[in-house]
């Protein structure tokens, strides 16, 4: 499997992987409009997702399609970064969630509109639009929330205490990001760790939230080592397809 | 045997009568989601580009082209999908955003205000498609389908989707 297939599974895990944990959301939303917004993000990252796999599967050749990238790989086969399988929790922490890998995503499609491989900058091309609502949103909410009562406040703290050991993974770069970097097709992380933390005081102080500072970082999504959380996710979103192999809508 | 410029004209007439399953009274071609039309020696060939990633609505407008298309006499063609450069609202026609007006849905400003990152941005003036009041306002930016966003007016209190700036 070359570096870029890697890179592109990788991309399209992430947003495959985040667009089924907020699509558990559908329904359960704390108030209609923002249930409507929860699951219309998930539905942009589905897309991104159906978009970055079906290049992967042209390259891959044979029998490979968008779906059989979706539905038959295992665990271990994915590359996501941790973060984006966490749980949902409650609603401070699927918008932290969000905000992170939102904002770590605007600034890396910022990064590949640049990259030197027409059909991947393409994609981000259309996606960027995308990620920039939901962006905006979602630090919106960081700063409502932070800055908003003693509970939603306790609240944040508590989902910074969560979900940030799984953030450093996001700028750490996989064997196959090296390899495209230094080709002109992915991006420089560090940079983009740069950009993603003076954001991100920015918005935390307004949000009056505490910066963390030299956590633990917990890596191994990128190379296929997850949490224990993806088994269940693709336990749940593979099980169509497993127990009835090739069944059509 | 398909590469006169009247068959083009006429492929174009034929694109027109397709709409968006999801807005009904707007053709693909009112979306500016047709791209290109390239005529091969035996086979059609048409290039759309999708409005939003996740929009399902593109698989049903890929395959109503290509059956339309079989139904005038054109059995070989194909749907390409391109993606660069992206979809805007831009590229919508005047007509269409007259029909999505008609139909109550607040057609997309012409400035891309709504698009730019700034936080807590007061939300775009848009006017209600029923009773041309400006004075309305934004009950959320995510609506019924990915392209739209909810708004209620303050003057007949009716509400109404407002298809975004892209």
């Amino acid at each position: 499997m070359t570096p870029l297939i890697k890179y592109l599974l990788h991309l399209a895990d992430n947003t495959l992987i985040l667009s089924q944990r907020n699509s558990e959301w559908c329904g359960h939303g704390p108030v209609l409009e923002q249930d409507i917004a929860i699951t219309n993000i998930s539905l942009d990252l589905l897309g991104q997702a159906r978009n970055l796999y079906s290049y992967a599967a042209t390259l891959i050749g044979g029998e490979a399609t968008e779906d059989s990238l979706a539905y038959l790989r295992k665990e271990r086969e994915f590359r996501n970064c941790l973060l984006v399988e966490q749980p949902n929790g409650d609603w401070a922490q699927t918008i932290l969630r969000q905000y992170c890998f939102s904002q770590y995503q605007y600034a890396l499609y910022q990064e590949l509109l640049n990259s030197k491989d027409p059909q991947l900058a393409a994609i981000v091309e259309k996606s960027i639009k995308e990620v920039a609502y939901h962006l905006r949103w979602s630090s919106e909410w960081v700063i409502r929330l932070g800055d908003g009562t003693e509970e939603s406040h306790r609240r944040m703290l508590k989902a910074i205490e969560e979900l940030w050991a799984y953030t450093g993974e996001l700028f750490e770069a996989a064997d196959y990001e090296k390899d495209l970097q230094q080709e002109g097709i992915a991006a420089d992380l560090e940079k983009i760790k740069q950009e993603w933390q003076l954001k991100t005081e920015a918005i935390f102080a307004e949000a009056t939230l505490p910066m963390p500072r030299n956590v633990f970082v917990q890596t191994g999504g990128k190379q296929g080592i997850h949490t224990e959380q993806l088994g269940f996710i693709l336990t749940e979103l593979q099980y169509m397809q497993r127990a009835y192999p090739g069944a059509k809508w | 045997m398909v590469n006169t410029k009247a068959d083009k004209e006429k492929i174009y007439e034929y694109l027109r009568e397709i709409v968006d399953p999801e807005i009904p009274v707007l053709s693909i071609m009112d979306m500016g989601i047709v791209r290109d039309l390239i005529l091969h020696d035996d086979e059609v060939e048409v290039v759309i580009t999708p409005t939003y990633t996740g929009c399902p609505a593109m698989d049903m407008i890929s395959m109503q082209i290509r059956m339309h298309l079989s139904s005038y006499g054109f059995p070989k063609n194909k749907v390409t999908m391109v993606l660069s450069p992206a979809w805007t609202t831009e590229w919508m026609t005047e007509e269409g955003k007259k029909k999505l007006k008609a139909y109550g849905i607040a057609p997309p400003n012409p400035r891309q205000q709504g698009c730019d990152e700034k936080l807590f941005a007061e939300a775009e003036a848009v006017q209600c498609p029923h009773c041309d009041s400006w004075h309305t306002h934004r009950v959320s930016e995510f609506g019924s389908t990915a392209c739209k966003a909810l708004y209620q007016c303050d003057d007949c209190k009716e509400p109404f989707d407002h298809f975004k700036c892209h």
